[in-house]
């Protein structure tokens, strides 16, 4: 069993009024050191599959079809094996 | 003869009574509801994809609901030459579906936006905007939160150049300008075509403002557009 966590971004190129706001925020709070931010989706999924490769496969399927919409969205996955304890 | 409008219903759409009222009560033609569990349109000659929060906008608005069963005979629809017309939610849907080119994003203001827009009609070339008159204003609301157009600069162009915008934000006038965008959307597009131009996405709800009770009718002009186009054809 594997986990998989995805995030999802709006594209580098496309304006981001949600990550816009939340930095004008930050800025009177006085974190004038903070120079960007962007605001995106976490997706955390199990995948039963035989390996990292294969898991891999599924999310990234999963993303194209369903998670992410590539007209303005990059994703991004990382996978970890889930070891019972 | 009537024509005979088919109004799809997802979980969530809420503007789905305002379609089949329009097109059953006030043009007198025969509509019926279709539940997005159903696997055939049936007979019908022209298909509303209506607005709403199908699916609560869950993921994304229109993400989910275009993987309901009967997104496949809508496309199958489309694409054999069916007439389709996505309102708010449903434009979301149809891009979502890869009918139409492009997304909607959440609006450059971050807020949801309920009020009359002005539309500058783009194109008469389609079915929808043919009994139009080129550059006529019309006034119809928008109620959304996701309705900032956007596409490629090549997609855009593409757009453009092959007349497939339908509908700009402009002002009373006619003046296409930053202040009447509501949304952000590349360019002031409030509505496209698809390239056989029988599939429309706009965001307006012209279904809001069709009849004389309800104050200006010009999304009326839209509806007697499609049902004239209908019936010269059938």
């Amino acid at each position: 069993m594997f986990k998989a966590r995805i995030t999802v971004t709006l594209r580098p190129s496309i304006l981001d009024p949600q990550g816009k706001a939340s930095h004008h925020a930050l800025t009177e709070l006085g974190f004038t050191s903070i120079s960007s931010v962007r605001i995106g989706k976490f997706i955390e999924m199990d995948i039963a599959a035989g390996s990292v490769d294969a898991a891999r496969a599924q999310a990234e399927e999963a993303c194209t079809k369903l998670l992410a919409n590539q007209v303005m969205e990059d994703f991004h996955i990382d996978i970890d094996e889930i070891v019972s304890t | 003869m009537s024509v005979r409008f088919g109004v799809i219903v997802f979980p969530g759409s809420n503007c789905d009574h305002d379609a089949y009222h329009v097109a059953k009560h006030v043009f007198g033609q025969e509509a019926r509801f279709i539940w997005h569990k159903e696997a055939e349109l049936g007979d019908v000659d022209f298909v509303i994809v209506p607005g709403g929060f199908s699916y609560g906008d869950y993921l994304r608005s229109g993400a989910i609901a275009r993987f309901s069963p009967i997104m496949k005979d809508v496309v199958r629809f489309a694409n054999s030459g069916g007439l389709v017309m996505g309102i708010c939610n449903g434009f979301q849907i149809l891009c979502e579906s890869g009918l139409l080119p492009g997304a909607l994003m959440r609006n450059e203001s971050l807020r949801f936006v309920c009020k009359n827009v002005h539309l500058k009609t783009e194109s008469l070339d389609s079915p929808f905007t043919q009994g139009l008159t080129s550059g006529e204003v019309l006034r119809v609301p928008v109620a959304h939160g996701e309705g900032n157009y956007f596409a490629s600069d090549d997609i855009l162009d593409q757009l453009e150049d092959q007349g497939r915008v339908a509908f700009r934000y402009c002002n009373e006038n006619g003046q296409v300008t930053k202040e009447s965008n509501p949304n952000g959307a590349s360019r002031n597009i409030a509505g496209i075509l698809n390239e056989g131009r029988n599939v429309l996405g706009m965001m307006p709800h012209p279904e809001r403002c069709a009849e004389a009770i309800l104050g200006r009718p010009d999304g009326a002009r839209i509806f007697t557009s499609i049902v004239d186009a209908l019936s010269v054809g059938a």
